[in-house]
């Protein structure tokens, strides 16, 4: 037939259906997923995706995503979603399925995420033999929290919690998850893959759909173990990961089929539909009791000391540390503390921020969501949460023009280029002490020998302690010589 | 390039999608896809076909982990006695747009 002429292209390949056309996640990269460059988790979904869109179930579909690097699955599957909380997926898959009977439902999980924390889930999900399907992605460590080792971790292999390398003596020998769950009664299909080459990446796409298929036939419950690369923490190029999957990881978990009952497995009708909501109370016997009527809303009593403060930044900055120092010479003062770190969960850039109060009464929770000050370093992050602000409280910003359309009346503001009087001062790392200096002044909430003992304890290198010294005051003089009041 | 002699397959990169891994360098058999000199916007260098040699085998789509970063397509004959024009300006197009 190529003696003919081409009259025209037709896509064989291309983006899946069921993925959205742009992610909005984030203002940018809507074009691209957060995964790293080379990272397995992006191709099986793609596999995912496209088994999805073969067997027509997209408008039935339900995804569970799990914690760890694929948390944000739902970003880009154009599927139901749900997100489970760590190692759970399995028990919320249950639930999915059996509320929503025409529903498929995938658990897709990492080996973090499946073999520790869920194991028991797992374990009895496959035993109850759940008519859903798992995704099992298994890069031998964790890899969002950047590399603890996993109970997949090879022999030898080092993490961070194994940085002599994982040893038989001390952390037991790798979990083998399929060859474990193969020898239940229940599921029906249990199939070991990789993403070691081309043919091992073929076959891979079609374990995942044959084991979606076997959920739309009711058959019962299919996992599919993918071997697959984290070039970040493993620390490798993408294509030396990709050989590193077959070459060693494949040694300690051989791909096959370890569990087939497809051929004789028994298609037992759905279970019954779960009792609506309303009649639950009365199925479990529990009244519903009335609340006591006119019951005077409790007011916070003003403290000396009830500082709600909310730090925020881009990673870098100082912002987990600026944090540190408040909370830590809080507790030097005799304070009750509380010190709430928040990063986002992508291995690279992305910003952070931090959660600080200090009180004289215990604390409640250590979550800041309506601040008392706002120390934000950047102008995202002003932006992300000027509005939350406590009236009457303040706004300590970095920047010399303070965006007008963040103007609140009933607030304070002390906008300051921090950064550029950090410079001043010879290393824009002070920034967030300068700040620091600032909010101590203002706020009059520590004596200063508490604020130079929490340096002394968290900054380890004596020239730094000296240059946050010298910061710390520059702010609080900033505060003294500013209008603001 | 004669539309006859053009390849079987044309390979489509979206360079706001892909990251620079290279995975579909290493997996494309006829070795017909090498790394860009130039960075996209993010800072990656990207995949670049080389413009010619593609057999719409689809295994780099297959190996590249970014949902819509690669499109392949398949060139679609039809017999010499129809020369069909038109269509063939539309297949130029294609072979334009891709980089
Ligand atoms: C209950 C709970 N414990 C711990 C964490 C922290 N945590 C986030 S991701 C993660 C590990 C995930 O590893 P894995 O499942 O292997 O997924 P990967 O990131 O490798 O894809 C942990 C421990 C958490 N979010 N929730
Ligand atoms: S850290 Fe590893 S698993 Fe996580 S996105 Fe990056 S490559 Fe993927």
């Amino acid at each position: 037939m190529s003696s003919g002429l081409i009259a025209e292209y037709e896509v064989v390949q291309g983006k899946a259906k069921s993925f959205y056309d742009t992610y909005e996640r984030k203002d940018e990269l809507q074009h691209q997923t957060h995964y790293c460059p080379g990272c397995g988790h992006g191709t099986i979904h793609k596999m995912l995706a496209r088994a999805i869109d073969e067997l027509g179930i997209q408008d039935r579909t339900i995804l569970v995503s799990p914690v760890g690097c694929s948390v944000f699955a739902y970003y880009y599957f154009d599927v139901g979603n749900v997100q489970a909380a760590h190692g759970r997926a399995p028990a919320v898959a249950t639930a999915l399925k059996r509320s929503r009977r025409d529903s498929i439902v995938v658990s897709y999980q990492g080996d973090g995420d499946l073999s520790a924390i869920g194991s028991a889930e797992i374990l009895h999900a496959a035993n109850r033999g759940e008519n859903i399907t798992v995704i099992f992605v298994n890069n031998a460590i964790y890899s969002m929290t950047g590399g603890q080792f996993a109970p997949t971790t090879l022999l030898g292999q080092k993490s961070t919690t194994t940085p002599l390398g994982r040893s038989a003596q001390h952390e037991g020998y790798p979990l083998h998850v399929s060859e474990l769950l193969a020898t239940l009664e229940a599921p029906v299909y249990i199939e070991r893959v990789a993403l070691g080459d081309n043919k091992q990446i073929a076959q891979a796409a079609k374990a995942i759909k044959r084991a979606m298929e076997n959920q739309v036939k009711g058959l019962g419950f299919s996992l599919i173990e993918v071997l697959s690369p984290c070039p970040t923490v493993w620390k490798m190029q993408p294509v030396q990961a990709q050989q590193w999957v077959h070459d060693v990881m494949e040694k300690t978990f051989p791909l096959g089929v370890f569990k087939d009952r497809t051929k004789e497995a028994h298609v037992w009708p759905a279970r019954d539909a779960a009792p609506p909501l309303e009649t639950i109370p009365e199925i479990l016997g529990v009244a519903h009791e009335e609340l006591p009527e006119g019951k005077a809303e409790m007011r916070a009593q003003v403290k000396d000391v009830d500082l709600h403060v909310r730090v925020a930044g881009f990673g870098g900055q100082g912002v987990l540390l600026l944090g540190e120092v408040l909370a830590e010479a809080g507790l030097d003062a005799g304070l009750e503390v509380s010190w709430l770190p928040s990063y986002g969960p992508e291995m690279r850039s992305g910003t952070s921020n931090c959660h600080v109060r200090l009180s004289k009464e215990p604390i409640d929770s250590p979550l800041v969501t309506v601040p008392n000050v706002l120390v934000a370093m950047n102008e995202p992050s002003l932006r992300k949460f000027d509005a939350s602000v406590k009236p009457g409280g303040w706004v300590i910003y970095n920047g010399d023009a303070f965006p007008e359309d963040c103007v609140r009346e009933d607030v304070h503001v002390l906008a300051l280029p921090f950064t550029q009087v950090a410079n001043e001062l010879g290393d824009t790392r002070a920034a967030n002490m300068v700040m620091l200096g600032a909010l101590l002044e203002m706020t009059g909430a520590l004596p200063q020998e508490s604020v130079d003992a929490a340096l002394k304890r968290l900054v380890k290198n004596p020239r730094f302690v000296e240059l946050d010294e010298r910061a710390l005051a520059r702010g609080r003089e900033l505060y003294r010589n500013s209008a603001v009041r | 390039m004669e539309a006859e002699k053009r390849s079987r397959g044309l390979l489509k990169v979206d360079v706001d999608e892909c990251k620079g891994c290279g995975l579909c360098v290493e997996a494309c058999p006829p070795h017909v896809i090498s790394m860009s000199e130039k960075l996209n916007h993010y800072g990656y260098r990207t995949a670049t076909y080389v413009g010619e040699g593609c057999t719409a085998c689809g295994i780099c789509f297959m190996v590249c982990p970014e949902p819509g970063a690669i499109t392949v397509l398949k060139a679609v004959y039809r017999a010499s006695d129809e020369p069909g024009r038109s269509l063939r300006a539309e297949a130029k197009e294609v072979a334009c747009a891709s980089n």
